[in-house]
């Protein structure tokens, strides 16, 4: 068996070829895909008077970080609020959810599934269609224009997702494991305290990681419903960057700060990210 | 068993009133705001507001002053049916790549996902940067030596394929009309005469009513208007689709992973090319991910807000949409009835989408 057949050489070349021309494209596309990051840190690590029309294609001639403090300096009180809003939020719609989502998986009753669609409608309305009742309701309450207010808006608007989700995390515990703790004495929340939240990580792992991006990039109720001092941080970069000086270094350095923690969770937990954002299409 | 079950309903409860409170409360209280004059001098002025009917629907697509409204209208469109066929190419091209076994996938996969973790706000600011007409991408071919690219981007003023608003009533009944004589050749040709006869029958008189001019005797606006494709939008939808398509590459991912390997497998047995593969075996599995991911990628391009608040600052008219024109109307002219009919249509364009999609989603569920 000292001969090689032709044949297979050929199918090894031809195979090859393809395989490069696949590599060639998805690297290609790689590329394109991070101009926009290569541009927003080429920028920010210039100083203004590096930033023009001529070199912005360049790399910077000296590395500084003036317009990273000039950001910090315009957005630090902002990205403070995000995370105080974020925090809150997040916590207490993944609570709720993950209670919604055990009564609906775990618990039949007349009505559900006309409760349950109408409750999911939710995360899909156009928010302009609830913006102008949201802001004369939440001036009544006393709450308009600061963080609470916000809180408890993107509380509610987070439930039909955090419900969805951990509806649909339950219903794959097998209804076994449940009887057999009913059996044993344990009622509503006995099932749930022993049973269902020691193996609920991996659903408040998707659902804190969902809600802090939501909450943490969301404009529109930002802008309409905070005042100077509760604006979250993308109401102030989008300030900064409708400014009339128009500073593309301290911009694009404020671009980065605001999805430096969105990133960093995408980066680090990107599997649970991507089951959330399935979740977002119903069935996944 | 049963005061179990009724603790459930009650532990139910509080998130069922909030969103009820919060959705459809709010909801019917902005419908009927847009059936009043409501403004912001009349409150601050304490007088009540005036029930005026539909006036300001009317107002939105036929009142001289709302031409924003109808610009809207137009760039939605467009910009829907773009940004739709970006995401779904790309994104069906790329997962298709990276399922083939690729090296390094996990990486790639990363790279093209990661502006879905970004705020609509943070793609603006830097997209705004790339397209400066002055910089950016135009100054791209600089870099070896190359003139500057021309396009104006997202404050170009071009504007392709323009008609008057004043015949939107008979484009529409001529669209119609062409799917209705498809439907009719259709029929013909499976030979159901029955139907096709009927079908055909509806086709003559559609056509007669719109040559006898009576679709074009619908048009209420009293001055000829253009409208058309503004180019500036193709900018929007770059950005746009570089942030999305990520999410239907995903979609597709998951979706051609959940294809078993034998049936590829039987495939190669029958003979069949990898493209044939792809078409009479991938390609139709992938269909109902096609239909998700439209309706999904389609509500959102309905909704859009941030990102072309962010690249137009709210006063680009050639990039405008309805959110942004409610946002306006509202918060700044502050004149609440009309926003709030703006933001009803919005609401009326997402539920004709969405609701369907969610009424079978849910059954498909219940009897599996």
């Amino acid at each position: 068996m000292t001969t090689i057949s032709p044949q297979p050489v050929t199918m090894r070349s031809r195979i090859s070829l393809s395989r490069i021309a696949i590599y060639a494209i998805l690297i290609f596309a790689a590329i394109l895909f991070l101009v926009p990051v290569y541009m927003v840190l080429v920028t920010s690590f210039k100083s203004i008077d590096q930033v023009s029309i001529d070199t912005m294609w360049n790399l910077p001639t000296a590395f500084t970080l003036q317009s990273f403090s000039r950001a910090i300096d315009k957005l630090l009180p902002n990205f403070i609020n995000s995370v105080l809003l974020v925090v809150p939020a997040t916590a207490i719609s993944a609570i709720l959810g993950s209670m919604n989502g055990y009564v609906l998986a775990k618990w039949h009753f007349r009505g559900a599934n006309i409760i349950f669609p109408l409750m999911l409608f939710g995360m899909f309305i156009p928010y302009q269609a609830i913006l102008i009742p949201l802001v004369q309701f939440l001036q009544s309450i006393r709450l308009y224009g600061s963080l609470p207010g916000l809180i408890l808006v993107h509380v509610v608007y987070g439930l039909p997702i955090t419900t969805l989700i951990f509806r649909n995390y339950y219903a794959e515990v097998p209804t076994e494991m449940l009887e057999a703790g009913g059996i044993d004495g344990a009622g509503f929340f006995g099932l749930y305290w022993y049973i269902l939240i020691p193996i609920s990580l991996p659903g408040f792992v998707v659902v804190i990681i969902w809600q802090f991006t939501q909450i943490w990039n969301e404009f529109l109720f930002g802008v309409t419903i905070t005042n100077t001092g509760s604006q979250p941080i993308t109401v102030a970069l989008q300030n900064l960057a409708g400014s009339q000086i128009v500073e593309w270094n301290v911009q694009m350095a404020g671009a980065f700060l605001t999805a430096l923690p969105t990133l960093l969770v995408y980066i680090l937990l990107g599997r649970y990210f991507i089951r959330g954002l399935l979740a977002g299409s119903i069935k996944g | 068993m049963n005061r179990d079950r009724a603790t459930a309903i009650v532990m139910l409860l509080p998130s069922v009133f909030l969103l009820g409170i919060f959705v459809y409360g709010f909801i019917a209280w902005t419908g009927y705001t847009s059936m009043t004059d409501s403004n912001a001098l009349q409150q601050l002025s304490g007088l009540p507001s005036n029930f005026i009917g539909l006036k300001n629907y009317t107002d939105l697509f036929t009142g001289t002053l709302n031409s924003r409204f109808r610009i809207d209208m137009v760039n939605t469109i467009f910009f829907t049916i773009l940004f739709i066929l970006v995401c779904l190419s790309l994104g069906m091209g790329l997962a298709i790549l990276l399922d083939q076994k690729v090296k390094g996938e996990s990486l790639l996969r990363t790279i093209f996902l990661f502006p879905m973790a970004l705020s609509f706000v943070v793609t603006g600011v830097a997209w705004k940067w790339l397209f400066n007409p002055t910089s950016g991408i135009n100054a791209l071919p600089k870099v070896i030596g190359l003139p500057p690219g021309k396009s104006q981007w997202f404050i170009s003023q071009e504007r392709w394929l323009e008609f008057n608003w004043q015949r939107l009533p008979e484009i529409l009944a001529i669209i119609i009309l062409a799917v209705v004589i498809f439907f009719a050749l259709r029929y013909w040709i499976k030979r159901q005469s029955m139907m096709a006869g009927f079908i055909t029958a509806i086709a003559i008189l559609l056509g007669a009513w719109i040559s006898f001019g009576g679709a074009a005797s619908l048009n209420g606006l009293k001055a000829p208007e253009t409208h058309g494709f503004n180019v500036a939008l193709i900018a929007v939808v770059i950005a746009a689709g570089w942030q999305m398509s990520g999410y239907t590459m995903a979609m597709y991912l998951a979706g051609l992973r959940g294809i078993p390997d034998e049936l590829r497998e039987a495939g190669r047995v029958d003979g069949a090319t990898e493209f044939g593969i792809y078409r009479y075996i991938v390609f139709p599995l992938l269909a109902p991910i096609t239909l998700s991911a439209m309706i999904i990628l389609g509500h959102i391009s309905l909704k859009i807000f941030d990102l072309v608040y962010t690249m137009g600052g709210g006063d680009n008219r050639y990039i405008d949409m309805p959110g942004i024109n409610m946002f306006f109307t509202t918060f700044r002219s502050n004149e609440f009835g009309q926003g709030a009919a703006i933001a009803m249509i919005m609401l009326i364009l997402v539920a004709i989408v969405i609701v369907p999609y969610l009424v079978t989603q849910l059954r498909s569920e219940t009897t599996l």
